[in-house]
């Protein structure tokens, strides 16, 4: 019995030490492959130049593009076991999940402090926060209305200048499609790749104006837009693979560089993977933005933000701050593929794609993404994913457009 | 010195009586409260403001088509996956149980896909079954059939959105991977059963002239039945709460035609954030496995009297 005691004891001790690791700075996110791992990576490395004696903890999460992270994160949360920072979508992820709910500390007056809170464009500002408070710290900007298109194709079906409407682009996926090609890939496995097309396509009909106005409740989903949205997307899906079911996004995306898919609708990770796979921007590829959406940004922007009771808020403070440096941006962004979210980055250290993404980024309208959590809360975005699936094989414009404003009136955005 | 035993008896179990209670039970409970509120938001939730609405997300649930095409598969599922594993079980039990040449290789590799997690099942099964584009471009097992000039029989696998009646054809290579997985766990069951039958039995038998094939059916057979029943039981609550094989293989597939509760379930409370909606699908996946459970229970306390 008290060798039983003592054992215990020692026990105790040491688990103690393990979790009193004073000087420490838990990350939380779901970067951990590719590029996004290594960008983290280069991340930590350059804090811990700035504060060697800090030991960053990193909390990634893989799987299913940060669904399995996110599970755990609210887990934690809910737990009172916060992250001292962690990684989340700009928008309702981030606003519906844990802000409304005061889990979280707002962070206006430290961007406001390291004089960043007006290098970050107004549209996204208005993203991260909340009642004229700020909350996350945006690191990196993905755009999600692109089309990346496979160069050799392009000139077999006569493609001489990037399709600018839908008559034009539909006309390519046709000819496309008759010399033996995929028009466009799509991997629909994980299902989310079908909303996200189907958003871009809505963005393109409604307007980025109308469209943001969706999510303020000042316009309305009953809108024949979205109808017209249906029926575009219904012409768009007679050009996809067969077996789309059963590929995910990567996959799509591999269509394209095989030489089997002409076309490949997606955020720009795509351009990343195609890097990845020994492809050249411009030169093997080349992208537009989908037809309709030339004026619009479709934005996806991970951001890190400041949990309330966060074990290390000195660290975390650091880490945010940080964060918000152009040398942080610039270090991170090339190496996951993705454009800095400070308007005032290093323009050199990107590719030409990045290049005009960042002139895009500066000058068009940014739309939040509803699949990539920006929009609206996940109960809607997930309800409209199940929707678009459904619609993606039954192919029935009104039974999903009833459909849509059924969603939108259970998560109040009806507002007529 | 007997009663210090019952003490230290019930000392050593106390911890985990005390931890079923709470984690088994206690959640259990707390389940069934939160399936009949109207908690579905993750902010709701913190806040702790609900009310209780009834039956409300039950009959939600009976209506919603996705949660009925899980139902159906659920059934269809089960029928076809316990047939398959148990008749492909006893069929390579009987063949090792002959003691051929070989046998005892073979035996290990019929064990060996139970080793693997669903999840790797799933994928590599993902991988068989992909169609890849047809007609142009086969991939994985239509790609055989073509090389093989065996056009017909290329088809679309787990992402044909047919169905017959409810039975959605997608499932057939859903069922293939599951029966390939735990065949061979339901004929180590089998062949334990078989060598435990006692030999002079059978000769008795064949002095009385009874064939090979009246030797199986009148006699290995019902000695068998237990061991029938414990597989039933075992696959069948496998089948009722079925998650990473159809997660990892088909996503669900096109339409939802290879969803099942749990997939639902999972969606609707770790993405959309519908805790009650999420719970109230959980509450009736556990009563699936309270019908096939609980009979055996009864019958095996019976059985210790």
């Amino acid at each position: 019995m008290k060798r039983f005691i003592i054992v215990l004891g020692i026990m105790f001790i040491a688990f103690g030490m393990v979790f009193a690791a004073e000087n420490a700075l838990e990350i939380f996110s779901w970067w951990t492959g590719g590029g996004e791992e290594e960008g983290l990576m280069a991340l930590f490395k350059l804090f811990n130049q700035y504060y060697p004696d800090v030991k960053i903890i990193n909390a990634a999460v893989a799987g299913g593009a940060g669904t399995n992270a996110k599970a755990v994160l609210k887990t934690r949360m809910l737990g009172g076991n916060p992250p001292d920072s962690f990684q989340v979508h700009a928008g309702m992820e981030l606003t519906d999940t844990y802000v409304i709910p005061g889990l979280m500390e707002p962070i206006t007056d430290l961007l406001k402090e390291v004089g960043a809170y007006d290098k970050f464009p107004k549209a996204l500002i208005d993203i991260v926060s909340y009642k004229g408070e700020v909350y996350s710290v945006p690191v990196n900007v993905h755009r999600a209305n692109v089309v990346f298109y496979n160069k050799e194709i392009a000139k077999k079906i006569g493609m001489t200048k990037e399709p600018t409407t839908w008559t034009e682009f539909l006309m390519y996926l046709d000819k496309a499609q008759k010399m033996g090609y995929v028009g466009i890939a799509l991997g629909d496995k994980n299902k989310w790749t079908s909303l996200h097309l189907f958003e871009s396509i809505m963005l393109a009909e409604l307007g980025p104006e109308k469209y943001n106005k969706l999510w303020k409740g000042e316009a309305s989903f009953n809108d024949p837009a979205i109808k017209r949205a249906l029926s575009i997307m219904k012409d768009i899906l007679k050009y996809v693979n067969a077996d789309h079911s059963a590929l995910t996004w990567q996959d799509a995306t591999r269509m394209v560089f095989e030489g089997k898919a002409f076309s490949n609708m997606m955020g720009d990770w795509a351009e990343g993977y195609l890097k990845t796979l020994g492809w050249k921007p411009g030169k093997e590829f080349g992208w537009f933005a989908l037809p309709g959406t030339q004026n619009a940004f479709m934005l996806v922007s991970d951001t890190f933000g400041l949990p309330k009771n966060a074990p290390h808020r000195e660290n975390a403070i650091k880490w945010l701050k940080f964060l918000a440096t152009v040398e942080a941006q610039d270090t991170f962004n090339p190496i996951k593929g993705s454009i800095p979210a400070r308007v005032d980055a290093d323009k050199s250290k990107y590719d030409v794609y990045l290049q005009w993404s960042m002139k895009d980024f500066s000058t068009k309208a940014i739309s939040p993404s509803i699949i990539h959590g920006s929009a609206a809360p996940e109960a809607f975005a997930t309800a409209l994913m199940d929707a678009i699936n459904k619609f993606v094989t039954e192919q029935d414009v009104n039974k999903t457009f009833k459909e849509i404003l059924w969603i939108a009136e259970d998560n109040d955005y009806l507002i007529d | 010195m007997k009663k210090k035993n019952v003490i230290i008896g019930i000392f050593v179990i106390l911890p985990s009586i005390i931890a079923i209670a709470i984690f088994v039970y206690g959640f259990i409970s707390w389940t069934v409260r939160v399936s009949f509120s109207n908690w579905n938001s993750f902010s709701k939730l913190l806040r702790g403001v609900y009310k209780f609405v009834g039956f409300r997300n039950y009959e939600r649930l009976f209506q919603d088509t996705r949660f009925q095409t899980d139902l159906w598969n659920t059934l269809f599922f089960t029928i076809f996956f316990l047939f398959g594993a148990i008749s492909l079980g006893i069929l390579m039990a009987i063949l090792i149980d002959k003691g051929l040449k070989g046998s005892k290789f073979f035996q290990n590799i019929f064990l060996f896909p139970m080793a693997i997690s669903f999840v790797v099942t799933g994928t590599v099964w993902s991988w068989i079954f992909a169609p890849g584009t047809l007609p142009a471009n086969p991939q994985g097992l239509n790609l055989l059939f073509q090389k093989l000039g065996l056009d017909n029989f290329m088809w679309g696998w787990y992402t044909s959105t047919y169905s017959l009646g409810k039975f959605n054809v997608a499932l057939i290579a859903v069922i293939i991977a599951a029966v390939w997985q735990l065949a061979g766990y339901t004929m180590a069951m089998y062949l334990a059963g078989l060598r435990g039958i006692p030999n002079d039995i059978i000769e008795a038998a064949k002095v009385d002239g009874a064939s090979e094939w009246k030797i199986f059916w009148k006699i290995k057979m019902p000695l068998l039945k237990p061991i029938t029943l414990s597989a039933l039981i075992i696959l069948g609550h496998i089948s009722l709460k079925i998650f990473d094989l159809v997660f990892a293989m088909t996503g669900s597939g096109p339409n939802f035609v290879t969803d099942v509760p749990a997939i639902y379930m999972f969606e609707l409370t770790f993405r959309s954030n519908r805790y009650a909606m999420g719970s109230a699908i959980a509450i009736i996946m556990l009563l699936f496995v309270a019908i096939v459970i609980i009979p055996y229970l009864v019958s095996s306390m019976r059985g210790e009297k």
